[in-house]
């Protein structure tokens, strides 16, 4: 076998947390800092990924202050507008019963809209420009070995690195060789994605329909065009996904409404299923797992990338902080100060969107009563409503520099 | 016993009670927990005043990049291989050999160049080494004449140098915190690791210090918060302290 390459830091998983914790890594401790991302998807041609996310405020300020955020900016819609109804599908008219607008600060939606792939290639470019190497291929395994870890790619290759990050999404194989459990449920619940053209302008409205089998979001993209969030029992999810495309798209009128004009309904559509997720540890010896490896979280209330780019604003802090007083960049009070900074967050957020899941997907009359009173007063409470705001924008509690929009 | 006692300012029973810690020094949960702990603030302290003084940014990974640092009483090399990471040039220097043996050994795999040897500040200063910065952090508390000691590292501080010194203070609140609270309530470190009476006042420093033309140019007191299970710099320099003396030239 070759002998391996020596790195700094070695991320497994290309998605957005995989990449932004790279270059934010290189941007704050230059060019004597390795970092690898391995990624088996490099090589395979962009594209696929239909979807598009919500990036908070807070994501936002992480992408600005890593010079990312200008190259996804010209096609990334502001949500100026949230509307949030409880209602059964039947129902002719849906009362308004929380309305979120205006900004976290001045000029600053609390949150904006990016097409998945155009975020992609946008980190890959930034990654590039800043000197991250970008492998295209797995890690396999890995083992310990005093001041390094040592990990085998699938093409054969090895990596000596300080410090391995398991950015490789929900199924990561990385905790699975950690051998570090998650407990969690399924909702039985699947989110049927896709992405609507309509005649009218949305003027930046998103809106959130709790129906009872689950929220049906409706989230603006530039152009009078809109993603589209349909949670569904997953048999149901399933048949609708089987439906020929005129059923389909009368299926997703029912929902959506007639109010922006003439739906086109032909995009492509995916179906995912839905379920919540927390790992029992978030590290191990000279190991980190970030995003949806440590965590997945209900998508009710939008916030699973948002999480992912808060535990690697975390990382990278915690990281950075200890290469610039020449401490090793993987030992384990590195790893404990990530783990205690991202925790309770995680957990905080898991247990609250969890609760927002099941007081609304039911069809009980008594906790609709309930949830329509809650919702009417957080409505009618400005300060409520607000600190609701910030915390969906990531703005609250002791924020990571990058979160703050503060270089590393 | 260990080897290299030449005499003057080493307390030989000191040397012995931490040549048995040797082995143990590398292991953050174990009996130096309390220095690992210690470590970031007292490296942060450091690598600040010297980024001020020799106009290096501090938040570049090779800050210290050609100085020349002597770091005494090196023990297991926990503060000496950070600093040589951080691209310092460093001399590590402790009078009992299993020290240096355990630090030489972490420095390999660890993959970081320090100078390593066995040895005492006053056989240095006899070889007429010079440095552009002298540690001696933890060590003042154990030496046998403070006077001489301070004089032997002053020798060795480059015109326009620094001295970095962190120790304890000899007051009724370190009687407590440092002797009865950390070595017989929390156990943080083994009884008899220091001698109240063998503590220094940051005026007898300051005193010794200016004696061999070094000034004080800055004192901070480090305070250990619970809450948080860590130290921080603070104003309270009653119990642990550190200060940066500029070689007067």
């Amino acid at each position: 076998m070759a002998a391996s390459r020596t790195c700094d830091l070695l991320i497994a998983g290309g998605g957005f947390a995989g990449l932004a914790l790279a270059i934010a890594l290189r941007q704050g401790l230059g060019a004597g800092f390795d970092v690898v991302v391995a990624d088996p998807g490099f090589s395979r041609p962009a594209g696929g990924d239909i979807r598009a996310s919500a990036i908070a405020a807070a994501a936002r300020r992480l992408l600005e202050a890593t010079g990312v955020w200008p190259r996804v900016a010209e096609g990334a819609q502001p949500i100026l507008d949230m509307v949030v109804t409880d209602s059964r599908l039947p129902d002719a008219v849906r009362p308004v019963f929380l309305n979120f607008g205006g900004d976290v600060a001045p000029g600053e939606p609390f949150a904006h809209m990016v097409e998945n792939q155009g975020l992609t290639q946008a980190l890959l470019a930034q990654a590039r420009e800043n000197g991250v190497v970008l492998a295209a291929t797995a890690v396999v395994d890995f083992n310990l070995g005093g001041a390094r870890l040592t990990a085998r790619c699938a093409d054969a290759t090895s990596f000596a690195a300080r410090l391995l990050v398991g950015a490789d999404g929900a199924r990561s194989r990385l905790r699975e060789m950690a051998g570090i459990e998650s407990f969690g449920w399924d909702y039985g619940q699947s989110a049927i994605v896709t992405i609507v053209g309509h005649e009218r302008d949305h003027l930046g409205r998103a809106e959130e329909h709790f129906l009872p089998a689950g929220p049906f979001a409706t989230l603006p993209l530039m152009g009078r065009r809109s993603a589209i969030v349909w949670t569904e029992e997953t048999r149901e999810a399933e048949r609708i996904m089987a439906l020929a495309q005129d059923a389909f798209a009368v299926e997703l009128e029912r929902r959506f409404g007639r109010q922006l004009g003439d739906l086109s309904v032909d995009g492509p559509r995916r179906v995912h299923g839905l379920g919540f997720s927390v790992a029992r540890h978030f590290v191990a010896d000279r190991l980190a797992l970030v995003g949806d490896a440590a965590h997945m979280i209900h998508p009710i209330a939008g916030q699973g990338l948002n999480m992912g780019l808060r535990d690697i604003a975390a990382l990278a802090e915690a990281i950075a902080d200890a290469a610039r007083l020449g401490l090793d960049c993987g030992g384990a009070d590195v790893l404990d100060r990530y783990q205690r900074w991202r925790r309770f967050d995680t957990m905080a957020m898991g247990v609250a969107t969890d609760s927002l899941n099941r007081l609304f997907s039911n069809r009980s009359d008594v906790l609709r009563l309930v949830r329509d009173i809650g919702l009417g007063v957080v409505d009618r409470l400005p300060g409520l409503k607000q600190l609701f705001m910030r915390e969906a924008a990531g703005l609250t509690g002791a924020a990571p520099k990058l979160l703050r929009g503060e270089a590393l | 016993m260990a080897g290299a006692t030449d005499g003057s300012t080493v307390d030989a029973g000191e040397v012995a009670r931490f040549s048995a810690l040797a082995e143990e020094w590398w292991d953050p949960r174990g009996k130096m927990a309390v220095l690992h702990k210690f470590n970031p603030v007292r490296l942060a302290y450091i690598r600040d005043a010297l980024c001020r003084h020799f106009t290096r940014d501090a938040k570049r990974i090779d800050s210290l990049s050609g100085l020349r640092i002597l770091d005494i009483g090196c023990g297991g090399g926990i503060l000496s291989e950070p600093l040589a990471r951080l691209g310092a040039r460093v001399v590590g220097a402790d009078p009992a050999a299993p020290n240096i043996a355990a630090a030489a050994i972490h420095a390999g795999e660890a993959d970081v160049a320090v100078d390593y040897r066995v040895t005492t500040a006053e056989a240095l200063a006899d070889l007429g080494e010079r440095f552009d910065v002298v540690l001696a952090m933890e060590v003042v508390e154990h030496v046998a004449d403070l006077a001489l000691f301070v004089r032997r590292c002053a020798q060795m501080v480059d015109p326009g140098g620094l001295m970095i010194v962190a120790t304890l203070n000899r007051t009724i609140k370190s009687f407590a915190l440092a002797i009865v609270g950390a070595e017989y309530i929390l156990r943080w470190l083994p009884r008899g690791t220091h001698q109240w009476d063998k503590f220094v006042t940051p005026n007898e420093l300051e005193i010794a210090l200016a004696r061999n033309a070094m000034r004080v140019v800055d004192t901070t007191g480090v305070v250990y918060n619970p809450l948080a299970d860590c130290w921080q710099p603070a104003t309270d320099i009653d119990v642990n302290y550190m200060v940066v003396a500029r070689h007067a030239q």
